[in-house]
């Protein structure tokens, strides 16, 4: 398998902008999934609830556009055949865009916590949340560059990184859990960072199923390498 | 190109290998062989090994060579002037090229269906039975059931039986080409060459024809030309990509069509082609 990009077009050339187009939406897909995700932590951050509303509601979009992606893949599939590397580009669409439509529900469940959250005095851990999502939004921007120019390097670096942002969610999860002991008044508070965090956790395990999916787009085999879990938070708690 | 010769040759070294260990013998195997048209250098020292009863597709672009290559493997290129194959091709272990190989016996050994149904025009039956006449003597008895067995093995039997006098030319063309399929192999061929057998065929002859193939491998080994590659990657267990006289990727179907090894062969069959 040649790793130089594709450079030659279909000789059809209505199939080439169909992929462009599929390219497109996906793209278009993780930025308002980067947005959610940014404003979600910002209405943590600045506790506005009327933001998080925002960002609650703005979670139709992105499925809109999975619906989009859903519909051209099936086209593709139906009328053009793909083989080979065009194939790989149409299956990882496919794929991408479910990841990125969980990324967009985990942003919305933030802002809803973060809306429940606002009902209670401000907690001092809710300060690092949005740095966790500072990391997350950050692999999931990279990701999508890499899949955008077919850099599976790229696309394993992000891969590796999300060891850090499980070691952040790990801290959090230790720090939460001893403001719940300390005060048994923080537990519910407490309860709703933990799963917002969890939430952001889980984005970076999409930004690395998409990684995976950019590295066999581009080599045609999977990536195998023992990834490093960095949340320990299993064994935290009997 | 000579690197690409050589890389190709080295690389054919490993998949050749991989094939024989991996699935079956070599039936017919070609080494360092060329052909000219009248001066022309139409086939470039094509190394290929042609795996026993699997069915193995020749693929690439008009005037690549493929079609040449196939009528090479039963000499059929002899009876036009001014062309001329050097190297080897070995059929169980003898040199088909070698002048001293009797024609007769490698046509009788190699069958060839082709790209338009021709059938003789003369009833159904004795299509069947003027090749068999031609090599053996059988009885009314013994001829009759060598012509059912054909029809039969070419999935023609059932539309045919009850007009077995009539004219094959009443026939459709997609029955007219198992006809034509069920002639080659009522003279007990080993290896039956297809050189793009439903490319006038609609879709529906199409599938039958490719069921047959997939049936026809249990006891023919099977080269098939086609311009379709989708046909290629349904109906072949291997598949060999030629440009420009060259053979330029040789490897089992699915690796082939998932994840060639030849930027050119990617090309090709994803419709870019440059």
């Amino acid at each position: 398998m040649s790793e130089t990009p594709i450079t030659h077009e279909h000789i059809i050339k209505s199939y080439d902008a169909e992929l462009a187009r599929l390219l497109d939406e996906i793209t278009r897909m993780g930025q308002l999934a980067g947005e959610q995700l940014a404003m979600a932590a910002a209405a943590v951050e600045e506790r506005n609830s009327d933001l998080a509303a925002r960002v609650v509601e703005g979670d139709n979009a992105i499925d809109a556009l999975e619906h989009d992606v859903s519909h051209d893949v099936l086209r593709l599939l139906a009328l053009r055949q793909p083989i080979a590397r065009d194939l790989r580009d149409v299956l990882a669409a496919l794929r991408i865009a479910a990841d990125i439509e969980r990324i967009g529900d985990y942003a919305a469940n933030v802002a809803k916590r973060a809306i429940a959250l606002n009902q209670n005095a401000p907690m001092r851990p809710a300060a690092s949340l949005p740095h966790l999502a500072q990391v997350a939004g950050g692999m999931l921007r990279d990701v999508l560059d890499a899949y955008r120019r077919s850099d599976a390097v790229a696309a394993h670096e992000v891969w590796k990184r999300d060891v850090q942002l499980d070691t952040l969610y790990t801290a959090m999860f230790r720090e939460l859990l001893t403001y719940m002991m300390e005060d048994p008044r923080n537990i519910t508070p407490c309860t709703h960072l933990l799963f917002m965090a969890k939430n952001i956790e889980r984005i970076g395990d999409h930004a690395t199923n998409i990684a995976e999916n950019v590295y066999f787009l581009v080599h045609a085999r999977p990536l195998v390498e023992e990834r490093r879990k960095g949340d320990h938070t299993s064994t935290l708690v009997d | 190109m000579t690197n690409l010769n050589l890389a190709v040759a080295a690389s054919l070294n490993v998949n050749a290998a991989a094939a024989g260990q991996a699935t079956a013998a070599a039936k017919i195997t070609a080494r360092n062989l060329n052909f000219y048209y009248d001066g022309f250098h139409a086939l470039k020292n094509i190394h290929m090994d042609i795996p026993e009863k699997r069915v193995t597709a020749i693929i690439g672009p008009s005037g690549c060579g493929k079609s040449t290559l196939l009528r090479i493997f039963n000499r059929i290129y002899s009876i036009y002037p001014k062309l001329e194959a050097r190297g080897e091709v070995m059929l169980d272990g003898e040199n088909v090229l070698d002048p001293h190989y009797p024609l007769n016996r490698l046509r009788s050994k190699v069958g060839m269906v082709f790209q338009k149904p021709v059938p003789f025009p003369m009833s159904i039956y004795d299509n069947i039975a003027y090749g068999i006449k031609h090599y053996e003597k059988l009885s009314r008895a013994d001829m009759d059931i060598r012509v059912e067995q054909a029809l039969r093995q070419a999935a023609i039997w059932d539309e045919a039986k009850d007009k077995l006098k009539g004219s094959a030319l009443g026939l459709s063309g997609g029955q007219q080409q198992r006809l034509c399929i069920a002639r080659a192999i009522a003279l007990r061929p080993e290896v039956i060459l297809f050189d793009e057998p439903t490319s006038a065929l609609d879709p529906i002859a199409t599938g039958k024809i490719e069921q047959l193939v997939e049936e026809l491998k249990k006891d023919f080994t099977i080269a098939i030309v086609t311009h379709n590659m989708q046909q290629a990657a349904r109906c072949s267990d291997f598949t060999a990509f030629m440009y420009l006289g060259e053979l330029i990727e040789f490897g089992e179907t699915e690796t082939m069509f998932t994840r060639p090894s030849k930027q050119q062969t990617e090309d090709y069959i994803t419709g870019r082609f440059g």
